[in-house]
């Protein structure tokens, strides 16, 4: 199987490349994760991040064939050669596949992704009703790997200001969780031209994320909310 | 060599859930705390944990704390310590109202109350009836839980050296332990952070093995950090083998399966538990289940064409139960295996899992170490919790949802005492230098450059050799030969060089540190192993098949500098309650 992968150390190189390599052996039902672990064998100076290999820990996002995913459960023999791996478009590269995440992660910062409660704490726990904990499902389960914000146009111009779809899901994640206080001041941070409305429904995110998650649609309940909210 | 130097008050390796705990609860006293991580928090490996979370809520079934501490002590096969494990089920219900209250996104109860499932190992009135203690997020609870305590790690302000690699512990003359010298992995420069205390939270070594449910990232930095520093490492011949990762892949299938209904079946279809564990069947603690697959396998009962697996059955709860409580399971078994455990059984054999054993600490999260007449001194600044701690309170044998429990209790336990010893200890003390020399050294040594075996050539060596020889079942002449095997594994390393010398995100010389470290724990491991001759827990030995309290009823220490093993007692008095005497187990 034929690969071509992107390579930029800017510690030897002058500018980016594209290496090409081959894997003679390609297992029945392997992932990408274990081709590039394949390909780092033949040359070890080829760097990406992975740890779980089970798409629950989201460090490997990897820009595959032009569409964002998670590699350890990409399966190889569903891509089409040569299968072109390079970085997340839109964020710094330090080497070959591995980005910069700390603009993103700032995002996720900035929406306050923790629950917020004004009331003194019940001995036992807070009652939710089994209803009120599914409005999370769908939400609660992002494991930040970047692939939806790393693929949104909106996020691209403006990664500085824009919370991108991840950051924004999180906060409805909150917002919709029947023990968060907060809405008034999550809303507030929310609203102005950069924030919320900066999304134009392109819904990349809902398009590459490996999680099957939507924050397009989270971020539409978000903008219900506001309207409902400011009336 | 002018290392730059940070100083923070308190300082934690590992962003799992362990040492978020404790970061948590260090900020919130406003000490000044710095936590170290070789990978983003949220990719640390506490987000893999499933199943759930052990405390005696009785959301469900009529529980309490003291039925739980019996289960605990029955399934460590009697080498837990029985303090710690009074101390740990006593915390229980507080920690989980605790993380409720942090957000975490418990599924829940018609009530509104925590969802709880029942699990292997877990009983009412000492030995009764099924007991339903472990609080769940779907199968999702350790990302659930590792999220949150990072999410409130963001609102305390913590101080995150994300992607740091930490070489080696840094002390002074008198043995305190000041900190540790650490590596920028984005640019491969050297940092020294020192504090008044160290918490050691690095977690597991799973990458000890070939098929594991274990990440990449387990490769036990922090036990081979303290073995190189001299401390011994406690009871490391328990290796625990979860009964149902999935065959000949290792990813993990909950024991959640199996709570919510899910049983095991041989290829004549049939319930083969029962033979084993006539009374809980398939929620007999993990050893008794994983040996059970194994003899399955071994007398020719295992089903597919090699006749090496057997069936995990779900097929039978409906896509409902399924759905709602099992939907990470399913996603994995759909992704991997292209099965939908609704309508298919799962392929499953007992998988590389859990270390029991680890730094010895005591239940204030405190490394402890023999030293003159005492079997348990204190090394000052110095804690471990989690899974690389050994308090002990798994023993031999840990039960699921008693690690993500055990995290947490001694997380907190280890940060209060932080507290007590900071305002003890208010002012750094000077490291010796040549202390950070030759951690130094050990960060410098890849530099060299010429041509030698690789890396993942040796690891991949070291990780068969300890499937062949320190596995589910094992017997004297296998382990010795393990221990020759090891040992000539081990010579190697020093002529192993790195082809990649770039300083920017160098994984190939993180993969070369991390290959030192599983090392150091393999011989441990190893060693602890063959020196024990009965059967306990996790440790099955074809040659010795029968716990032997007379003899063994002790905790291993085993030390890397001059290669020897010495013991120490089991705690056996609990804080306030009965010692629970050992007896025979059966489930």
């Amino acid at each position: 199987m034929r690969f071509k992968i992107y390579r930029y150390n800017p510690d030897v190189d002058e500018e980016p490349y594209m290496q090409e390599f081959v894997l003679e052996h390609v297992k029945p039902g392997m992932m990408l994760r274990e081709a590039l672990m394949e390909l780092k064998n033949q040359d070890e100076t080829l760097s990406f991040r992975h740890s779980c290999g089970e798409g629950v820990c989201g460090s490997d996002g990897v820009n595959i064939n032009g569409l964002n995913g998670l590699a350890c459960i990409t399966p190889v023999a569903e891509l089409t050669e040569p299968v072109e791996i390079r970085p997340f478009p839109g964020v710094p590269v330090i080497r070959d596949l591995v980005v910069d995440m700390s603009g993103f992660y700032k995002q996720y910062r900035s929406v306050k992704p923790f629950l917020i409660r004004y009331d003194p704490e019940p001995e036992a726990e807070n009652l939710q009703s089994p209803e009120e904990r599914d409005k999370l499902d769908g939400l609660y389960e992002c494991i930040l790997c970047g692939c939806c914000s790393t693929a949104c146009p909106s996020f691209w111009w403006n990664p500085d200001k824009f919370p991108g779809p991840s950051a924004l899901l999180q906060s409805w994640r909150f917002l919709a969780d029947s023990r968060d206080q907060a809405m008034e001041e999550r809303l507030d941070a929310l609203d102005g031209p950069y924030k919320l409305f900066r999304c134009h429904t392109i819904m990349n995110c809902a398009y590459v994320c490996p999680k099957g998650l939507n924050p397009t649609k989270a971020i539409g309940h978000i903008k219900a909310l506001m309207l409902k909210h400011s009336v | 060599m002018n290392i730059p130097v940070r100083r923070f008050d308190t300082l934690i390796l590992g962003a799992g859930g362990g040492g978020l705990r404790a970061a948590l609860q260090l900020a919130r006293a406003d000490a000044h705390v710095a936590v170290v991580s070789k990978v983003f928090p949220t990719r640390s490996h506490t987000v893999a944990a499933q199943g759930g979370v052990n405390a005696a809520l009785a959301n469900v079934t009529p529980d309490n704390w003291h039925w739980h501490m019996y289960d605990t002590v029955k399934g460590s096969d009697y080498l837990g310590d029985q303090d710690a494990i009074e101390y740990m089920c006593r915390a229980a219900a507080h920690l989980v109202y605790e993380l409720e209250h942090a957000g975490v996104p418990f599924s829940r109860l018609e009530s509104g109350r925590i969802y709880q499932r029942p699990f292997g190992g877990q009983s009412r009135e000492f030995g009764g009836a099924q007991a339903t203690r472990t609080c769940a997020a779907a199968d999702r609870t350790g990302h659930a839980i590792l999220h949150t305590l990072y999410q409130q790690n963001i609102r305390a302000r913590t101080h995150f050296f994300d992607e740091y690699f930490a070489i080696d512990l840094i002390h002074d003359d008198e043995g305190a332990v000041l900190g540790v010298l650490t590596m920028d992995i984005a640019t491969g420069e050297p940092l020294v952070i020192e504090a008044k205390t160290t918490l050691i939270a690095t977690g597991g070594c799973g990458q000890l093995y070939r098929t594991t449910t274990n990440a990449h990232i387990n490769t036990g930095d922090g036990m081979a950090m303290a073995l190189r520093a001299g401390i011994p490492l406690q009871d490391m011949e328990f290796f625990q083998f979860h009964p149902t990762g999935i065959a000949g892949k290792g990813m993990l299938i909950t024991e959640g399966a199996r709570g919510e209904g899910g049983y095991l079946v041989n290829k004549d279809g049939e319930r083969f538990m029962e033979r084993y564990a006539p009374n809980v069947k398939d929620l007999a603690s993990r050893d008794v289940v994983s040996r059970a697959i194994s003899i399955e396998v071994r007398e020719g009962r295992g089903c597919g064409p090699n006749a090496d697996h057997v069936m995990l059955k779900l097929d039978h709860l409906g896509s409902d139960i399924v759905a709602k409580r099992l939907p990470g399971i399913r996603d994995t078994c759909k992704t991997f295996m292209h099965l939908d455990p609704v309508d298919t059984p799962i392929p499953v054999f007992p998988t590389a899992h859990y270390a029991m054993g680890g730094i010895p600490t005591d239940r204030f999260g405190r490394v402890v170490m023999p030293s003159g007449d005492s079997p348990e001194e204190v090394i000052p600044g110095l804690y471990a919790a989690g899974e690389c701690a050994c308090v002990s309170v798994h023993g031999a044998n840990r039960l699921g949802g008693n690690s993500l429990l055990d995290i947490l209790v001694f997380g907190r336990a280890a940060a209060n005492d932080i507290l007590g010893f900071l305002k003890n200890n208010r002012y750094h003390r000077p490291p010796n230098q040549a202390c950070i020399d030759k951690a130094y050294e050990r960060f410098a040594r890849w530099e060299k450059r010429g041509d030698g075996e690789s890396v993942q050539a040796v690891r991949a060596d070291l990780k068969k050799a300890m499937e062949d020889h320190c596995g589910v079942f094992r017997t004297e002449k296998i382990m010795q030969e393990g221990i020759d095997v090891i040992k000539a594994i081990r010579a190697r390393i020093p002529d192993v060089r790195l082809q990649d010398q770039s300083k920017v995100f160098n994984t190939a010389r993180v993969e070369a540190l991390e290959l030192e470290n599983l090392a150091d724990i393999a011989i441990a491991t190893m060693r602890s192993a063959e020196a024990r001759q009965e059967s306990r827990g996790a440790h099955s030995r074809i040659d010795y098949p029968d716990r032997d309290d007379a003899h063994w009823m002790k905790h291993s220490l085993y030390t890397l500098q001059d290669d020897s093993l010495d013991y120490k007692p089991v705690r056996t008095k609990p804080m306030s309650v009965e010692t629970f005497p050992p007896k025979k187990r059966v489930y």
